[in-house]
């Protein structure tokens, strides 16, 4: 149980919520050399239902695979948001996307509102990479993973001819964590 | 000195393309591939899918067979037909899935045909909850089909066991001439986990016996021994397969001498195997050792990770609580249990069902000892507190 982090992604199918959560743990499990467990829930539906991945990173042993107690949650519904905000430990991360959740829960927790789904479209020109960019903003404001890491297991992923345009979209994430975290300073 | 070092990264490397993030039904299928199987017929369901799916990729890679059927029923039989032609043989499914296969399970049964199904575990009864957990089939992987007959039931609890207890299912069908099953549930099947896959070596693939004799003399269930050898159809041996009772040829009887002789060594051949097919993990303390167990916990599959946290954590807060983790499920490990619940006070059984696996434990424990079920069925896989709170409270 030693250095357990837990952090659920969260929001509708077809937004990319479970492969975020695949890309976080290759990067935690094979680049960054830690221990790593992904798992998810959704519905019978293929797009529009409820969708969430978790994934636990840790040094050691990971026996219970599921999230209890969130260290980092990415919310891009508002609906997620209400639903999962409440399972976030305290002084835990909350990630929105600014467009999607209006309404922040009170809470012990420090929330960035992110206009992730509009960066995707004005940096990419593609709604579709808003998960590549969540990925970023998430890793840079938490390093969870290491940039590297999380740079090389989104190369690894991804399909061929779409990593250039993935990697703008990582790139856009970092630089919009690093904005916040001035923002903060 | 430049061998060894290109030898050392080369096993450097080796052991890097070893490490995986890996899901349950992708290590089911890897599985399948190591023991050698060459022939998948199935029919996808959610949250199987993925092992066909991945099979269907792969198989034709290594020279084998992939076919989606009409259905689970024909998926069913075309394995026994792949594997009465001498090729290992898989279909993977679920609940509903499941319960169509019995028939032909049956069938694989009592004429003792090597094969492996898959049944990844999801809410029933009927079509229930596609994409949610459970542990409901617990009972059905054993007596789905009519009629005694033995069958080997294994349920792994990681992704790296996923793989190794596939190899393990598809070994023990070989060498005991029986389907076995392999019981996933969806937490476990759809579950991302980093792997450091086995050697090769480390998991040897066993292949069934084969007539070596005169083919006149061949006897395809012959009575003087637990397992014969079995010809691949075309290799020369002509013998008969059938669903109803047979003698030592195949052919059927009526002979209630025979039949008494065949269902004895059928049924037998599980019970004198038991200690080869049981499988078992026990955490924290054994009973009669320095430290005897009061509080037992037995769990299988998912909920089994679940029940190591809460194990762990009763443990760091000094209470002598022991985690039984049954990874044969059937033959029912009685023997191992009863030894280890000896003297306990109180048995903790957490499932995804409501009781299936508690009633099978209740069995084998002192009269005395308290039994305490935790059990869900609405797709909510048991946390670990919940276990905790039935440890202690």
């Amino acid at each position: 149980m030693a250095n357990r982090i837990e952090v659920r992604f969260s929001g509708s199918g077809g937004q990319g919520i479970i492969l975020s959560g695949v890309i976080l743990a290759e990067a935690a499990a094979i680049y960054d050399n830690k221990n790593a467990v992904q798992s998810q829930s959704y519905g019978p539906e293929a797009r529009g239902g409820a969708s969430k991945a978790e994934v636990i990173i840790s040094d050691g042993d990971i026996d219970y695979p599921k999230a209890t107690n969130i260290d980092i949650l990415l919310a891009l519904t508002q609906v997620a948001c209400d639903k999962y905000t409440p399972d976030l430990k305290e002084g835990g991360v909350l990630i929105v996307d600014s467009q999607e959740v209006l309404a922040i829960p009170e809470g012990n927790f420090r929330a960035y509102s992110i206009p992730i789904f509009r960066l995707a479209q004005e940096k990419v020109g593609k709604r579709i990479v808003a998960n590549i960019i969540a990925l970023g903003a998430l890793v840079g404001l938490t390093g969870v993973v290491s940039r590297k890491a999380l740079e090389e297991a989104v190369l690894s992923r991804v399909p061929r001819g779409t990593e250039d345009l993935n990697l703008t979209a990582l790139r856009a994430g970092f630089e919009e964590a690093e904005r916040l975290q001035r923002a903060e300073a | 000195m430049k061998a060894a070092t290109t030898s050392e990264t080369a096993e450097r490397e080796a052991r890097r393309n070893r490490i995986r993030l890996m899901q349950g039904n992708e290590a089911c299928a890897e599985g399948a591939l190591a023991a050698g199987c060459r022939f998948f017929a199935g029919y996808p369901i959610t949250p199987s899918s993925e092992i066909g799916e991945y099979l269907a990729l792969h198989l034709p890679r290594v020279g084998g067979n992939f076919i989606q059927m009409e259905d689970e029923i024909a998926s069913m039989a075309a394995i026994i037909g792949a594997s009465l032609a001498g090729v290992k043989s898989m279909t993977a499914t679920s609940g509903p899935g499941f319960s169509l296969k019995q028939e032909n399970l049956g069938f694989a049964c009592i004429a003792e045909i090597p094969c492996v199904v898959v049944n990844v575990m999801r809410g029933g009864p009927s079509t229930g909850l596609p994409t949610g957990p459970s542990q409901g089939d617990f009972m059905q992987a054993r007596w789905g089909t009519h009629g005694d007959h033995p069958i080997v039931v294994l349920a792994p609890y990681s992704v790296r066991e996923v793989f190794t207890e596939t190899i393990r299912a598809f070994n023990l069908s070989e060498s005991f001439r029986t389907p076995v099953i392999l019981l996933m549930d969806e937490v476990l099947a759809h579950m991302r986990e980093k792997v450091i896959l086995p050697e090769p070596a480390e998991c040897p693939a066993v292949d069934r016996l084969r007539p070596t004799g005169p083919p006149e003399a061949y006897l395809p269930y012959a009575s003087d021994r637990d397992v014969s050898p079995l010809a691949p159809f075309g290799s020369g041996y002509r013998f008969h397969v059938t669903g109803l009772y047979h003698d030592e040829t195949g052919f059927p009887t009526g002979s209630p001498a025979k039949i008494r002789q065949q269902m004895e060594r059928l049924m037998g051949k599980m019970e004198r195997g038991a200690g080869q097919i049981q499988r078992f993990e026990l955490t924290g303390a054994v009973s009669g050792g320095s430290d005897p167990v009061d509080t037992l916990v037995v769990a299988y599959g998912s909920t089994a990770r679940a029940a190591k946290h809460a194990v762990g954590e009763a443990r760091q807060s000094k209470r002598s609580v022991a985690l039984f983790r049954p990874v044969t499920l059937w033959p029912f490990p009685e023997a191992a249990i009863r030894q280890v619940s000896g003297s306990v006070r109180r048995v903790v059984v957490p499932e995804m069902s409501l009781g299936q696996l508690a009633g099978e434990v209740q069995k084998c424990i002192p009269p005395k000892a308290e039994l305490r079920r935790v059990n869900r069925v609405d797709g909510i896989p048991i946390a670990p507190e919940e276990i905790l709170d039935a440890i202690v409270a």
